[in-house]
């Protein structure tokens, strides 16, 4: 901490404007960071870890505002600047990474006609000079091509590529702090240490100082030199990386590990309540998107699938839940053939088999209220209606440990976590034997999503239901699974118990995938990258 | 547990009461005034001073104590033949719209559900409607069938219910891969079920819009088949082609003509006051996501 640091921040207040009223977003909050530090912030989903971030530009949300403090950046006073007077400096000086790369870039322009326009608006470069700078960027942030990557257009490249041009475009102009917000979230574990490394060489290379934002501790542990948790808009603790992960003080940072402890112990192997044998399926007029799949769910046990985008694990629910009629295979549930399609399966088989979806957002109707939500398949498939729906309703939301009188609200009255229940909710008012779960946790935070597997957990323990658990997070799978089943391109790599598949020897594949999981450790990015450059 | 009480909850009508209490000015302005035309329309012939088609005077008699607005170009009171034409206009239109709506919305939504052949099959049909012109295709098919008031509200219908279905189509497509509407097939909803209860809601918004401004056009078509001679028959009053008929006036300096005009002006405003409104409640201007 020199004696003239880069960005200072003090005393810091925002509000935002809800149902008519300022409420405060951050409450009072203290930040320095000196030139080339990178700093981590962490803390749950509405803990004001964006606005902190978005302020270190003089900027707000629409709908917030700066109440008290101040900003101080390379001396200048964001505050009193306001937004024209930050203007000379954004994209300059101060520059920002968001999250989905994909909303953030226009798709009717190229690349590279978007990594220059900033320098080129605040006439630092000329178009040639930018252009050759842009394409060593592009080396630096090991893109395949450099040459030719940015006469592309952002549909053109890969969610990973894109994240990493975005880098690029912000690194451009030389600036000397860059805000990352949330830059590999929407990744894959095996895209995402690409990106990862990328940003931290390029990074340490140009010596600038980086605001990184994100809710996973083992992923900042790679990046920041220095870690700050929030929440409630207020700072909870702030130290050392190394000296955090070693011994956090607050209560509040050592549960959020809280997932990585969750580990069910291995259940004995129980009678196959489904079995899907030689399955394979394609999209119409589509290559093959699932070949030869066999597996089994055992009943009150939870099945994990894992692998990343693109393996087919969400296009073998689809199969099972006969959405997608699959070309070749048969599917058994509990001693019967399964009907390929929906339209041939019974009303009580549909029943006994329910969904719950990765997005509660769009799975839920936001124009029905939670009494409808829940209450539609007690009709539908029970019968009932009335007072008597009602009370099943309070019980439902009871078991899901929402309150009876949200039966009135609308979804989108409620929280990201409190949505997801009322999904699994729904799932459970149908009484099914077996729920297909479709990354269920991955929209959520670290806490959210452990208080879900819980819940889920609880649920299989007093009602015996068992899970098909589609994922790509292995920190899930080891939370929670029995039986692990691996895919990759369509196909299984390998399956059995877990303490079988997450153990050595691996498969290759399983072995890249465990691999790019992030562990809390600030050398393991490093160790990784070393051992995957020897081969 | 048995003896857990269902929750109280909030009946519809105190909801909307509710809502009633926070409307804007514009709102209430636009609720009285549709108050005042629909009062208007249905005790037409105890409000009307004369008959609806009674010559009572001379041609274009000036306002007086015995006929408010004066006369027509027949000797007929303006005043009555204005209230009268309420009924005929407002109504004939509002059936119209409606039937419209009902037709091209439920087939929007039915075909972005289904797609397939189904909704190529519809499409297809819409697309060759269109192709038509408007006006001229009522012209066709009145003088085919006769220009009688249930006739003029069918096809007027059918020709709106092309773009009713256009629109809801496209917002439905939308709706119709969020991951609710799996769900409710995966419970094994019925068709019908899913269009009405899960689709329709999201849809209402942008059609809400659109019967506020159609209503406005099936208006302007009515008056533009009756100056054609294949809309409304004489005598029915009807506030479009009244205009039509004692345009003559106001070369002389008489604004009476102008005043059927103007109660159209002043419906369509109504109109869409209470319809933006009705967006607003139905959560169209401030959605979830």
């Amino acid at each position: 901490m020199g004696a003239d640091p880069l960005l200072h921040i003090k005393g810091l207040r925002i509000e935002g404007l809800s149902d008519g009223s300022w409420r405060p977003i951050l409450r009072g909050i203290d930040l320095h960071l000196a030139r080339g530090e990178v700093l981590g912030l962490i803390g749950e989903s509405g803990a004001g870890k964006s606005t902190l971030g978005i302020s270190a530009m003089g900027a707000v949300r629409e709908g917030c505002r700066f109440a008290d403090g101040e900003i101080r950046f390379d001396g200048q006073d964001l505050i009193a600047l306001g937004d024209e007077g930050c203007r000379p400096l954004r994209g300059a000086r101060i520059a920002y990474v968001a999250q989905s790369a994909a909303a953030s870039f226009n798709p009717a322009h190229r690349l590279i006609d978007q990594t220059i326009e900033a320098s080129i608006q605040h006439g630092l470069l000329t178009d040639g000079a930018a252009r050759a700078e842009a394409v060593a960027l592009y080396r630096q942030m090991q893109l395949p091509a450099p040459e030719e990557i940015g006469f592309r257009y952002p549909h053109q490249v890969s969610g990973g590529q894109l994240q990493r041009v975005m880098t690029a475009m912000a690194m451009l102009c030389r600036p000397d702090l860059i805000i990352f917000d949330e830059p590999t979230t929407a990744l894959d574990v095996t895209t995402q240490v690409e990106v990862l490394a990328a940003i931290r060489s390029a990074v340490k290379t140009n010596g600038t100082a980086a605001i990184y934002v994100t809710h996973d501790l083992a992923v900042v542990s790679q990046m920041a030199d220095r870690i700050m948790v929030l929440r409630h808009g207020q700072v909870v603790e702030e130290a050392q990386t190394r000296a955090m992960l070693a011994a956090p003080t607050q209560e509040y940072t050592r549960s959020l590990w809280a997932v990585r402890k969750l580990n069910r112990p291995n259940q004995p192997d129980a009678q196959a309540l489904l079995t899907v044998v030689g399955a394979s399926a394609a999209y119409p007029a589509g290559p093959e998107v699932l070949r030869d799949v066999s597996v089994t769910v055992p009943r009150g046990r939870t099945v994990a699938v894992v692998g990343e985008s693109g393996s087919g694990k969400s296009t073998l629910a689809r199969v099972i839940t006969g959405l997608l009629p699959p070309v070749a295979g048969t599917i058994t549930f509990d001693g019967t053939a399964l009907s390929p399609t929906l339209a041939g399966r019974s009303h009580d088989m549909r029943r006994r088999i329910q969904m719950i979806y990765q997005s509660a957002d769009t799975a839920l109707n936001s124009r029905q209220r939670l009494s409808e939500i829940i209450g539609r398949p007690l009709s539908f498939y029970h019968g009932l209606s009335g007072a008597a729906r009602d009370r099943r309703v309070a019980e439902l939301l009871e078991q899901i440990e929402l309150p009876p009188d949200f039966a009135d609200r609308f979804p989108q009255e409620l929280s990201g976590g409190q949505k997801q229940r009322v999904s699994i909710a729904r799932a459970l008012a149908a009484e099914p034997d077996l729920i297909l779960c479709d990354e269920v946790t991955s929209a959520l935070d670290q806490i959210v999503q452990e208080e879900i597997l819980r819940l889920l957990m609880r649920l299989q323990d007093e009602k015996g239901i068992s899970y098909l658990f589609i994922t790509h997070d292995i920190a899930t799978v080891r939370a929670i699974a029995d039986r692990v089943v691996v895919m990759h391109r369509g196909a299984v790599v390998e399956q059995g118990p877990k303490a079988q598949i997450l153990s050595p020897p691996h498969a290759p594949y399983t072995r890249l995938l465990l691999s790019s999981v992030p562990e809390m450790d600030p050398d393991w990015l490093g160790r990784l990258l070393e051992l995957r450059s020897r081969g | 547990m048995t003896d857990l009480p269902a929750p109280h909850r909030r009946s519809r009508g105190e909801r909307l009461r509710a809502k009633f209490a926070k409307a804007p000015y514009s709102a209430r302005f636009g609720m009285v005034m549709l108050s005042l035309y629909i009062i208007t329309a249905l005790f037409a012939p105890v409000l009307a001073p004369y008959g609806e088609a009674e010559v009572i005077g001379k041609a274009f008699e000036p306002w007086s104590a015995t006929h408010l607005l004066g006369t027509d170009q027949l000797g007929r009171d303006m005043a009555a033949r204005i209230i009268y034409a309420a009924r005929n206009s407002m109504g004939i239109a509002f059936l119209a719209t409606v039937l419209s709506f009902v037709t091209g919305g439920l087939f929007g939504i039915v075909s972005a559900l289904l797609g397939g052949w189904a909704d190529q099959v519809l499409s297809r049909l819409v697309d060759a409607l269109m192709a038509i012109p408007g006006l001229i295709f009522a012209l066709m098919a009145l003088s085919l069938f006769g220009p009688t008031v249930v006739n003029l509200i069918i096809i007027i219908a059918a020709i709106d219910a092309t773009r009713v279905f256009r629109l809801t189509r496209a917002v439905a497509l939308g709706v119709v891969s969020q991951d609710f509407v799996e769900a409710a097939r995966l419970r094994g909803e019925g068709t019908l079920w899913i269009v009405t209860r899960e689709i329709l809601p999201h849809t209402l918004p942008p059609l809400i819009t659109e019967f506020g401004l159609r209503y406005c056009f099936v208006f302007l078509t009515i008056s533009a088949l009756s100056f054609l001679g294949v809309g409304l028959q004489p005598p029915m009053a009807d506030w479009g082609s009244m205009v039509r008929q004692n345009a003559t006036l106001i070369t002389y300096g008489n604004v009476t003509p102008l005043l059927p005009a103007a109660a159209i002006a002043l419906l369509t405003v109504s109109v869409n006051f209470v319809v933006d409104w009705l967006l607003q409640i139905t959560g169209g201007g401030r959605d979830g996501r």
